[in-house]
């Protein structure tokens, strides 16, 4: 780069170097292949998706396909993620 | 108890079969019975590295097919009494390495000798997945550029869900970052990847370090794995990995950092 080109640079205040550019997209992009890949599913997953569907269809009527168990990885964290979808019936009572 | 180790990358061209030279020869030269395995069958290049290309005769397909013995096959290495070759086939197809066979042949040989170094071929197809699959540690060699890192992290992925430790339950393979063709002057100057950053990316032990160096090219030019070579710092930097392997803690980390050049050598140009 030209001095001119690198005092332009400097003025704008973009002069991030590309090693720290390397580091960022790689922990951009690893994240997301890793979570793909990830570990599989823990078994024990759908035995506590029917677990929580007996326990919710006491209180609550609702379909088998409105209850969501995931397991996702967010950096050093496993995060357990319940995803319940409410009737519409109940909404409108509220 | 001998050790099988797998030197893998999944990018090519990254150092692995000069790492698996000079690795395997520090091993021999502490005194541990050596044996180097090349497992890139069809493009065979261990022995060219290791200088013994004339002196080959069998390969291992030769030894899984049953046709001559692992005795037969073996090369002795030209520099280190403790030091023998398995080179790869040429002429055969990669399918021809099966798991069964090469099983066989790693339980023979840990019968004789300390220490197994699979040399692994590029990508993550059967040679690469062969070459790990029975490890019982792994040197990742990776470069500080973006795609090595990417690549090892893969293969990283790999070993901890389909080596044979892991698909029995065993304590998984032990991994080693060991990072080759590293310039301290371009990571100061930003323009490339640091130890730290790629340590921290894809967190495992780091093992060493290699610098860039055209001693490397000399070294394969004249078929003498590089840590042979006088003064030259990747065969001290390839004496530190076999060091810090053999349980050599204390070994500071060196070549890490740019050396600052003297003004006599500034004046005189020197390099």
């Amino acid at each position: 780069m030209s001095m001119i080109a690198d005092l332009i640079s400097y003025l704008r205040g973009n002069d991030k170097k590309t090693a720290v550019v390397a580091k960022e997209r790689l922990q951009i992009i690893l994240a997301h292949e890793r979570a793909g890949r990830g570990a599989p599913t823990p078994d024990y997953l759908p035995a506590l998706q029917e677990e929580l569907m007996v326990v919710i269809a006491k209180y609550i009527h609702i379909d088998r396909e409105s209850i969501n168990v995931q397991l996702e990885k967010h950096g050093e964290y496993d995060v357990l993620e319940l995803n319940i979808t409410l009737p519409d019936k109940m909404r409108n009572n509220r | 108890m001998s050790k099988v180790i797998v030197v893998t990358s999944g990018k090519g061209g990254v150092g692995k079969t000069t790492t698996s030279a000079s690795f395997s020869s520090g091993l021999a030269l502490r005194g541990n019975k050596t044996v180097v395995i090349d497992f890139d069958v069809g493009l065979r290049n261990l022995d060219l590295i290791m200088g013994c290309e004339r002196r080959v005769v069998y390969d291992i397909i030769n030894v899984i097919n049953g046709e001559v013995s692992l005795k037969q096959a073996l090369i002795k290495d030209k520099n280190c009494d403790n030091l023998y070759i398995l080179p790869a086939s040429q002429t055969r197809d990669k399918d021809a390495l099966n798991l069964e066979g090469v099983e066989r042949i790693l339980n023979e040989l840990k019968e004789s000798f300390d220490c197994i170094v699979c040399d692994s071929p590029a990508g993550i197809e059967s040679g690469a997945f062969t070459a790990m699959y029975f490890a019982d540690e792994a040197l990742i060699v990776t470069n500080p550029e973006v795609s090595s890192v990417r690549d090892s992290d893969r293969i990283l992925g790999i070993l901890a869900a389909k080596s044979k430790r892991a698909v029995d339950g065993l304590e998984p393979v032990k991994e080693h970052l060991l990072v080759t063709r590293y310039d301290p002057k371009r990571v100061e100057a930003g323009e490339m990847l640091s130890v730290v950053d790629i340590q921290e990316i894809l967190r495992i032990p780091l093992i060493g370090v290699i610098p860039e160096s055209e001693s490397v090219l000399q070294a394969s030019n004249a078929g003498t794995p590089a840590i042979h070579l006088d003064k030259s710092d990747v065969a001290e930097a390839y004496r530190d990995v076999v060091g810090r392997f053999m349980g050599d803690a204390g070994l500071p980390m060196r070549f890490v950092t740019a050396e600052k050049k003297g003004f006599f050598k500034r004046l005189l140009g020197g390099r």
